[in-house]
């Protein structure tokens, strides 16, 4: 964010806590001394307000980053973030867009019980006029949410805070999959801060962060390291997972998702919100539309629970779309591998 | 510190006008009552679908309020927006053709009549879900602000919107970063059906509303187009260059219940609708006699038609004429949405997103098409 801000000065962020409080988890910390308060701005909790308040600057020709400190916290503002943002374009015949950029936490945190625990992918991605992108590693948070920035449409872009401290909870280090990325290095992280402030990553780019020839695991966000650990497991079994991350909802890169299930003729979609309606089960449909001929079984979904986040630490675990659970689908579908 | 109607200022302020803008003003009230005449006529036929939301009587808010702003200040408004459209300088064919869901409206068939928009007259909008345009008016503000610059953001409401929470949010935020806006209630007395002591609270006494917000607050007479001009010339002057007391890392603002100068405000325009709520209404909440009372003796037209009489500053033969240019032009706006080809099926999938993908590229194919137009 502070390098696009000092690339582009119509850029501000504006948010609960993101100015003196450096932030509620710490993203923007240092922003406010660099930048001001003009540009770093603290928001009281009117969500309503300050989301459709990005629209209309961003109507005006600003570029607004606007910080939900959860998008738990978004719903009171879904007439602002769902019914202007996305539609502003397409009524006015194309006269006012809204570059606008909304981010946040989603998802399970811990045990925060039902209403701080949204994951909002499956109930926005249907609306047409926004963009949406989920990173799953600290080097696509970067090159997407620069992406997001620059473009000229509202984006929805979901955090994850299980993952903001990544590595320091004990988190595995899958990234020994990922292949050489142009510089050298399969890596999670960004490439070195002093040279990469035009370090992109398009949007309707899936990326595969372990390639296989046994099943396709589609995946999102967090649950990409779930479908990682149970492809670690997997390999002990003698399958060979390959996992793909689609890092954007909309666009949806179903050509590489495609490509895969022709190579390894079955599917497994992970997707952190509920079933009924989801992202996972668009996945699952487009991948029926597009390869039914090459699938060797049917596709299966793993989802979170379709109950009510659970406060209790045991349950609210249980509920995620886990590793367990990923490597008992992939078993399922393979069975007659 | 109160701006409420000082008579004798206001005097001074319209007076001062000559007569080119008078004439103005009135010939733009006249093309929006002789627009809306033809809108009803045009709905009731048909050509026109949807809600559609008349502004005949309210006349004298819009143009009163925007001819009193500079052409640049940004405005937007809720879904009763034609008359702010036409005040702003749209062509009335444009907005005709937008409700016969053509491609030369304002918003190429997309929008409807409750979304009229017009970028290069700095209209950002009629909005239909009710109090959701005021942070994007806010929105609009605080742009000006970042960017320094000199301007306003004038955004109107009616009163139904007095009582949703976006309202209110948006006046908080107005007041803590003290913006460069005036929130404008169109107080028509009904929200929809139900007048406005029935679903709003304290409605006799709505300055307290500014004031527990430590905003500004005027009011003027929203059926005396002069009267609403002098409010808004002098409130917009109080508002111009509106700066960020917390543009200063640390500082703690200061609220007094009068508001600031230079700061925001907010306006209770008293005005009155003659028609239903929207053409579907049949009006049984209100009597003919409060109707025909406001008709007969507090019309805005009439009002400055006898002002402008009165004062020598022109004939009834030249208002006659200009009256007669108003209903031509009403007139030829329906014959020029007529005439328009419907909005082509190809154009659904122009302007769902800037940078296009998948699906949404077919609308690229169609740039071409655009050109021509």
């Amino acid at each position: 964010m502070a390098e696009e801000m000092r690339r582009d000065e119509r850029v501000f962020l504006m948010g609960e806590e993101v100015a003196e409080y450096n932030g509620a988890y710490k993203v923007s910390q240092g922003m406010v001394e660099e930048f001001g308060p003009r540009r770093i701005v603290d928001a009281p909790i009117s969500e309503t307000g300050f989301s459709g308040l990005g629209v209309g600057a961003a109507m005006y020709g600003l570029r607004p980053i606007i910080e939900f400190m959860s998008w738990s916290f978004c719903l009171v503002a879904a007439d602002q973030i769902i019914n202007n943002a996305p539609k502003m374009l397409y009524m006015s015949g194309g006269q006012f867009g809204c570059p606008a950029v909304f981010r946040g936490n989603n998802g399970a945190g811990g045990q925060l019980g039902s209403t701080h625990s949204w994951s909002v992918e499956s109930m926005f991605s249907s609306v047409p006029g926004l963009k949406m992108a989920i990173p799953s590693t600290p080097r696509d948070a970067k090159g997407l949410l620069k992406s997001s920035i620059r473009a000229e449409d509202p984006v929805f872009f979901l955090e994850s805070e299980r993952m903001l401290g990544f590595g320091a909870r004990g988190d595995k280090d899958f990234s020994r999959y990922l292949h050489a990325n142009g510089n050298g290095g399969p890596t999670w992280a960004p490439p070195a801060p002093e040279d990469d402030d035009n370090f992109l990553i398009p949007f309707g780019q899936a990326e595969v962060k372990k390639s296989g020839t046994d099943c396709t695991v589609v995946a999102f966000g967090r649950p990409v390291h779930f479908a990682l650990e149970a492809a670690e497991q997997l390999e002990k079994e003698g399958i060979d997972v390959e996992v793909i991350d689609p890092r954007t909802v909309r666009p949806l890169d179903i050509d590489t998702i495609i490509e895969s299930v022709k190579k390894t003729h079955y599917c497994v979609v992970v997707d952190q919100s509920w079933p009924f309606a989801s992202v996972a089960a668009e996945v699952g449909m487009q991948v029926y539309e597009n390869a039914l001929d090459h699938l060797d079984n049917k596709v299966i979904r793993v989802n979170n629970d379709d109950v009510p986040a659970p406060y209790s630490r045991a349950l609210e675990q249980e509920a995620l779309p886990h590793a367990r659970k990923i490597v008992e689908a992939v078993r399922a579908v393979t069975y007659n591998a | 510190m109160t701006t409420a109607t000082g008579q004798n200022e206001a005097q001074e302020l319209s007076d001062s006008l000559d007569k080119a803008k008078l004439m103005s003003m009135l010939q733009r009230m006249l093309v929006i009552r002789r627009f809306e005449e033809r809108t009803a006529q045009s709905y009731q036929q048909a050509k026109i679908g949807g809600f559609c939301h008349l502004y005949i009587g309210q006349e004298a808010v819009a143009v009163g309020s925007i001819s009193a702003l500079r052409d640049d200040d940004p405005i937007i408004t809720a879904y009763r927006d034609h008359g702010h459209a036409l005040a702003r300088g749209m062509h009335p064919n444009y907005a005709m053709a937008e409700m016969f869901g053509k491609v030369t409206g304002c918003a190429k068939g997309k929008g409807g009549s409750m979304h009229f928009f017009d970028k290069p007259n700095h209209m950002y909008g009629g909005h239909a879900i009710v109090g959701g345009q005021v942070p994007l008016g806010i929105g609009l503000a605080f742009a000006i602000q970042y960017e320094q610059k000199q301007n306003v953001a004038l955004a109107c409401l009616g009163d139904g919107a007095l009582n949703q929470g976006a309202f209110h949010e948006a006046m908080n935020l107005a007041a803590i970063w003290n913006l460069p806006a005036m929130i404008v209630l169109e107080n028509n007395s009904y929200s929809m059906g139900t007048h406005i002591n029935r679903g709003t609270a304290m409605a006799d006494d709505l300055k307290q509303k500014a004031q527990s917000y430590g905003i500004r607050y005027a009011e003027c007479d929203g059926m005396d187009v002069l009267d609403v001009y002098d409010c808004f010339a002098r409130e917009a002057a109080a508002t111009r260059g509106a700066e960020n007391p917390q543009w200063e890392r640390g500082a703690i603002p200061e609220y007094d219940k009068h508001g600031r100068t230079p700061g925001p405000v907010f306006i209770n325009v008293k005005t009155y609708r003659y028609q239903g709520h929207s053409m579907s209404d049949p009006q049984k909440y209100r009597s003919k006699n409060e109707v025909q009372g406001y008709k007969d003796h507090r019309d805005p037209i009439q009002s400055l038609v006898q002002h402008l009489i009165e004062h020598g500053v022109a004939t009834q033969e030249q208002i006659d004429e200009i009256d007669a240019e108003a209903k031509q032009l009403a007139k030829d706006a329906v014959k020029f949405a007529n005439e328009s080809p419907d909005t082509p099926i190809e154009e659904m999938y122009t302007d769902v997103y800037a940078e296009p993908f998948g699906p949404f590229k077919l609308g690229e194919a169609h740039e071409a098409f655009r050109g021509e137009e």
